[in-house]
């Protein structure tokens, strides 16, 4: 786990949370080249959100910088990547391993609501 | 006789911090008017950066794909006074999956700039070159992605960012960096070429190296360091510390200023302005006094 900007992140496991915390929601993406499905995410703010991602192809990446949080998508696997998204905003996410023609678009946003 | 570039259409300054970085001699080397602008140091020497040329891309942000590189080079060929050397700092092609037109783009390429009179070339790769394949079809061109190069008292590193796809330099290479650098003597003058911005110019847009802050901070204790590098298809100048970074334009399409749209798409070609934000940079090197004066120079003279 790693605090980053104000969030919890984290890659593969999902941490111990304190039993006053709000339920986390589970979103699952899947990457495939050169798309994420969904890629427009919406998000409350402080209600923490696991990510679940799978990659449908080849190894991806999917990182989010305002956040300072990322994780590398390997075919078969889930990665697993937790956010407290703490400050309102539509945030760009994107593929950060390069993965062809068309990586300079495999993008979405992640809107933070209060 | 009057000269069909006005030196001020193509001489683009660049104010950072105070400094300016202009040579009236590159404006001089373009136009044609060296004899009357000869004054540089005797020790001094221009070596010329082309970037990011995508041979083998199709597609409406240039209508003339097949032809740019090869006007870059006549371009280049035509300076009045030829440089020491050139660099090209990555995507020399467009990327591809197949493992055979990825090497015969890299022929293409390969045969289009030996035309270039100057055969002291030094080739970096790019993503699109060597991500796909970690830099395996690249190396069987154009040699080692990363190396070392000494010039007139300047030391060249050139830095591969791209062979890993992750945009990471790697602990090995990073490892060799701190070798080399450690052998300089304090006031070395040292220029870093590369592809990708190692400073997170816009990571939104994957404008940055994953472990560019390391490279980084093992040339900070040097304080003569100047960083070149392409990618993001515009002129670009940033400072981090005394560390100076300059983006080259390319050679295909030019891109949008970070963040200034909601993707990094090309710019669209202006059929009025063909092969605008196009373009390759003259370097003239002030050994003595470890500075360089940058003049970008067009595809095409007006």
């Amino acid at each position: 786990m790693m605090a980053a900007g104000g969030l919890l992140l984290g890659a593969g496991t999902v941490g111990l949370r304190a039993a006053t915390q709000p339920k986390e929601q589970v979103i699952k993406i899947l990457a495939r080249r050169f798309t994420y499905s969904p890629n427009q995410l919406k998000l409350k703010k402080g209600v923490p959100v696991v990510l679940e991602l799978t990659s449908a192809d080849v190894i991806m990446g999917f990182s989010v910088p305002d956040f300072q949080a990322r994780a590398d998508i390997i075919p078969g696997r889930v990665a697993r990547l937790r956010l407290v998204p703490d400050k309102e905003g539509t945030f760009t996410f994107l593929c950060d391993i390069f993965c062809g023609s068309g990586h300079e678009t495999m993008n979405g946003t992640i809107t933070v609501v209060a | 006789m009057k000269h069909p570039i006005d030196r001020r259409e193509f001489l683009k300054l660049a104010g950072l911090g105070g400094v300016v970085f202009a040579s009236s001699l590159g404006a001089a080397r373009a136009a044609g008017t060296m004899a009357a602008a000869k004054g540089g140091a005797s020790d001094d020497f221009y070596f010329v950066q082309l970037s990011d040329s995508h041979w083998g891309f199709e597609g409406p942000p240039n209508p003339d794909a097949k032809g740019t590189l090869k006007k870059a080079v006549a371009a280049v060929n035509s300076l009045s006074e030829q440089p020491d050397f050139i660099v090209f700092t990555g995507d020399l092609t467009h990327t591809t999956d197949d493992p055979k037109v990825r090497r015969q783009r890299l022929t293409q390429f390969k045969d289009i700039v030996s035309e270039l009179k100057v055969k002291d070339v030094r080739f970096m790769p790019g993503e699109h070159d060597a991500s796909l394949d970690h830099g395996e079809a690249y190396q069987e061109f154009f040699g080692k992605t990363y190396y070392t190069f000494d010039h007139k008292g300047v030391h060249f590193i050139a830095l591969d960012n791209v062979s890993d796809p992750r945009a990471l330099i790697g602990e090995e290479q990073l490892q060799w960096l701190a070798a080399d650098v450690k052998k300089q003597p304090q006031d070395a003058n040292i220029v870093v070429l590369t592809h990708r911005p190692l400073f997170d110019l816009y990571p939104q847009w994957d404008w940055a190296t994953r472990d560019g802050a390391q490279a980084i901070d093992l040339l900070l204790p040097h304080p003569h360091v100047t960083v070149f590098y392409g990618h993001i298809h515009q002129e670009h100048h940033k400072m981090t510390g005394h560390i100076a970074h300059h983006a080259a334009k390319g050679l295909m399409f030019p891109l949008p200023v970070a963040g200034s749209q909601p993707q990094r798409n090309p710019l669209p070609w202006d059929p009025a302005h063909p092969y605008q934000g196009l373009g390759f940079r003259d370097i003239e090197a002030e050994v003595k006094d470890a500075d360089f004066k940058l003049t970008e120079l067009p595809v095409l003279k007006a």
